[in-house]
């Protein structure tokens, strides 16, 4: 008798976290995949990078202000964009060198913030490598709202960042605001990195926007082909590397990483006559 | 910026202009006190060394970069289509010719297939950019610049990446081009020899304008001579069809200085 009370009142909260984490997982994979070959096409990986990595100060600032934590990591992952911009303009640096000073001097002002702060050191693990299984009805709520506005508004501006993409100053003479259009670019990676931490944390962060991209260019004959494509391969890995972390009781977010990997380096491997191309 | 928008009507032929243009670098002048103006359905060709400022000048015509001194005239109905010297789409990217022309302007499939056609690439239409040939790509981005219905074409280095024989055909094209949609034309080149035979206005640049005026004229000039070389300058000539240079003083040869003193 106990035994069977123990299951049922188990198996519905079971259930109800694997099913958030599911849901959480696959909206990330949604908004990734598109994002992710913006990322890919203009090589912007190290941007992203980048991002993450400041996204823990972020996070030490929601706590000592007392705000929403995904607030603060918008915040500063908008500061840095912002800041890189300027950088750009100037002229006086490579991309590489401020984004190296960028990325690594907001982690240590991060992790330094976060040392004053006792209840959190618990926690950093989770932020570095994520922690889906934790992720919480609101959370879920987070990241379909911020998922949707994301990609509505790459939408809208696609055809633009895609122009500028080929050739930023032959779009800039056909009329495309580019300094807008590549800011608005920026905060969309800021937002899907802010949502992205609770699931696969900053470490992994940058695999979720390119692998699943980088997976899907052999596949694609066009760039939406390639970001619907993406954002398939990324809602596969999703499931797959909770799959394999239910089943061998793997860490999730590595899980996922992992399975996206694999996929990758799967399709890798796929002749290129199966592919109906010549080449590509 | 201090580029100022002409009303159309109080305007004549004139495109575009330029009135004593500086564009400094971290306070080294690229191009120094230029003056230049493009008139409707006219060729103007750039000529200079690499490092002359001739793609500084397009670029600030083009209100890329803004001129540290000096003012840039539109007439208000300018429209601009624009070739760069290198368009390298990174191959992460899956982007037919098609889809690549679409970027620009939204056209139908019969509107791209007419311009490829007139440019000489209508085979390519379904092919990855990336995987034409450096003959059929600038081919390629004339179209994309046509789709604009541009009254002035900027074209920078036009036949970079083109072997000789494709670079005759090129500028045979861009002057089919002009004669058909009276379009002005402004020409970066630094081959020399091919360039000048459409052209109605060559600039020689080398930071400045060291001379110029139509390309017979020019051809002659000591300044344009020392800067190439005479051996250079004399294959011009079969392009301009011999004139005797005794008698050609008469042409509008608008500025001359000894570029020697400006390093």
């Amino acid at each position: 008798m106990g035994t069977i009370t123990q299951n049922i009142t188990i198996t519905p909260l079971m259930d109800d976290f694997v099913v958030r984490a599911l849901a959480a997982g696959l909206g990330l994979a949604l908004v990734a995949g598109p994002l992710g070959c913006f990322v890919v096409w203009r090589r912007m990986a190290y941007f992203g990078a980048t991002l993450a990595h400041a996204a823990l100060l972020g996070i030490a600032l929601g706590f000592l202000f007392d705000v929403n934590p995904t607030f603060g990591i918008i915040f500063v992952c908008a500061a840095t964009s912002v800041i890189l911009v300027g950088f750009q303009r100037q002229k006086r640096l490579s991309d590489d060198t401020v984004l190296g000073i960028l990325a690594h001097g907001s982690l240590a002002a991060g992790l330094i913030v976060i040392s004053f702060m006792d209840q959190l050191r618990v926690d950093l693990l989770g932020y570095l490598f994520g922690d889906i299984l934790a992720v919480t009805a609101t959370d879920v709520g987070w990241i379909y709202g911020c998922g949707a506005t994301s990609l509505l508004i790459l939408g809208a501006i696609w055809r633009q960042l895609l122009s500028m993409t080929v050739h930023e100053d032959m779009a800039r003479v056909e009329g495309v605001p580019i300094t807008r259009i590549r800011l608005i670019f920026m905060l969309l990676i800021a937002v899907v990195i802010a949502v992205a931490m609770k699931i696969v944390g900053i470490l992994l962060i940058v695999s979720v926007l390119i692998i699943p991209a980088a997976a899907a260019r052999r596949l694609s004959a066009s760039p939406e082909q390639m970001a619907i494509f993406a954002a398939l391969i990324g809602c596969v890995a999703v499931a797959g590397g909770m799959a394999s972390s239910m089943t061998w009781d793997t860490p999730t977010g590595p899980s996922i990483v992992t399975v996206a990997a694999l996929i990758f380096f799967a399709i890798m491997l796929i002749p290129l006559r199966a592919l109906g191309k010549s080449d590509s | 910026m201090p580029v100022t928008h002409l009303p159309t009507e109080s305007s004549d032929n004139v495109l575009i202009s330029a009135h004593n243009l500086t564009v400094r670098f971290g306070g080294l002048p690229a191009i120094q006190n230029v003056n230049v103006s493009i008139g409707a359905g006219e060729i103007v060709t750039l000529i200079g060394p690499n490092g002359a400022g001739k793609s500084t000048l397009v670029r600030a015509l083009l209100g890329l970069i803004a001129p540290t001194n000096g003012t840039i005239q539109r007439r208000a109905n300018v429209c601009i289509g624009y070739v760069p010297q290198y368009v390298t789409v990174d191959d992460t990217l899956p982007l037919t010719v098609e889809r690549f022309l679409r970027l620009g302007a939204s056209v139908s499939r019969t509107q791209l297939e007419e311009v490829l056609a007139e440019v000489g690439a209508a085979t390519v239409i379904e092919s990855p950019f990336q995987k034409i040939s450096g003959g059929e790509r600038r081919r390629v981005l004339l179209a994309r610049a046509l789709l604009r219905n541009p009254n002035l074409l900027v074209l920078d280095e036009p036949t970079s990446g083109v072997d000789v024989t494709g670079q005759a055909d090129i500028y045979k094209l861009i002057g089919a081009i002009r004669k058909t949609h009276n379009c002005g034309v402004l020409l970066v080149s630094h081959d020399l020899h091919l360039v000048m035979a459409e052209t109605d206005q060559v600039l020689c640049m080398n930071g400045h304008v060291c001379c110029s005026g139509n390309p017979s004229y020019v051809s002659q000039d000591p300044a344009y001579l020392e800067l190439f070389g005479r051996e250079t300058a004399q294959g011009l000539a079969v392009y301009t069809h011999h004139h005797d240079h005794t008698h050609d003083h008469g042409h509008d040869h608008t500025e001359h200085h000894d570029h020697a003193s400006n390093g």
